[in-house]
């Protein structure tokens, strides 16, 4: 069709009023969805990192230094004596914040971490979601006060990710930094 | 019978990877693993469809001097959809192929078909050349991730043969490359084999 002023005007606009009408109904349709997916998500992880617990308490924010989210503690109970807690946790990794759930039984162990959403390189850093991974295995049972929390690289006793060091540096903070607003809780 | 052309030619003689050498961005960046590959692959192989569709059917009220530009707006609402669909119902999909899924607005294969084929033909035909370079895409990531998934990683479709890491310079960019060099020999191979 011959271009001309009027008709490019009115075609674009009618071309995104229409992209944007689709676009903002199945933001309405998915919505929900998104939410109860996440919802499902983060439920699993917290099951996936505490002992067994029966309530959640009201988590407590805590200003974070390293990610751009402010650090969750949620604190679980079963039959009303706390069995441990969960934080949710961040710190910016290769590209964006990775954000950690991470659990420490009560007396501040950590239990098991597990990721909820980053977005490391596929293949490497990636391999911080698989639970089986070793580097995401050797956190489980040690103390923070006892395990020194820093890559190997850096002098720590953090085994990481063949050349992922990014991610494993901010991963092992995360975690550190949840260790360190649980301590300061307890205070 | 032809409609049937257009899906061969997809696969074969106009694969979008291995002959026109399109989509190079998520074919070297998403194919770190068979899975990856063929998730991206399926990905693109939707929006392409639908685009191809979309694009036929409005073909002739789109002056020419704003053609690009609305092609662009129509591809890139799809993909947004199709991203919020992955999110709400496919969770775990979305999570290893969440940072690539808004570059396929800016994948050619998709530009380039809508340009070259969509705004010329009737929206059957469009919707059939989508399926055939949606597959010949498919095929070619999922193949180029295998091969890269066995040699650095040691696992075929995240099923373990090794202990320990593979070599890892074929999950990083440059075996990207490498791995991709040495496909196109072979596939031009068999092609001139088969003529």
């Amino acid at each position: 069709m011959k271009s001309s002023l009027k008709n490019m005007v009115v075609v674009l606009t009618t071309v995104s009023l229409i992209s944007s009408a689709a676009v903002g109904g199945s933001y309405v349709m998915t919505k929900d969805a998104i939410a109860t997916a996440l919802d499902a998500k983060f439920n699993n992880a917290i099951r996936q990192v505490l002992p067994e617990f029966d309530k959640i308490e009201e988590p407590i924010e805590v200003k974070n230094d390293t990610g751009s989210t402010p650090l969750k503690i949620y604190e679980v109970t079963l039959e009303d004596a706390t069995v441990g807690y969960a934080v949710e946790t961040s710190a910016l990794g290769f590209t964006q914040d990775i954000i950690l759930l991470a659990g420490f039984n009560k007396d501040g162990e950590i239990y098991k971490v597990a990721a909820l959403s980053h977005a490391e390189t596929p293949g490497l850093g990636s391999k911080i979601s698989n639970p089986e991974e070793k580097f995401v295995v050797q956190f489980q049972g040690k103390n923070p006060e006892t395990f020194k929390m820093l890559v190997r690289k850096d002098g720590g006793d953090v085994e990481s990710i063949t050349a992922s060091t990014i991610t494993s540096r901010a991963y092992t903070l995360a975690v550190k930094n949840a260790f360190d607003a649980i301590k300061n809780l307890k205070k | 019978m032809k409609y049937i052309s257009y899906i061969k030619d997809g696969i074969l003689k106009n694969n979008p990877v291995f002959v026109l050498m399109l989509g190079m961005c998520p074919t070297l960046g998403t194919t770190t693993s068979a899975i990856n590959g063929l998730s991206m692959g399926l990905a693109t192989t939707f929006v392409l469809i639908l685009s191809n569709v979309a694009i036929s059917l409005v073909k002739n009220l789109i002056p020419d001097k704003v053609r690009i530009p609305s092609f662009i707006v129509i591809i890139a609402s799809f993909v947004t959809i199709l991203q919020l669909v992955m999110q709400a119902y496919l969770p775990a999909i979305f999570e290893t192929l969440g940072v690539f899924i808004p570059l396929i607005v800016v994948n050619c294969i998709i530009l380039g078909r809508a340009e070259s084929f969509a705004s010329k033909n009737t929206p059957i035909a469009s919707a059939f050349d989508g399926i055939g370079t949606g597959i010949g895409f498919t095929v070619a990531l999922t193949l180029l991730g295998l091969v890269r998934e066995i040699l650095g990683n040691g696992s075929v479709f995240d099923y373990k043969f090794i202990d320990g890491d593979g070599m890892l310079i074929f999950v990083l960019a440059p075996g990207a490359f490498i791995a991709l060099g040495y496909l196109l020999v072979l596939y031009n191979k068999i092609v001139s084999k088969l003529k």
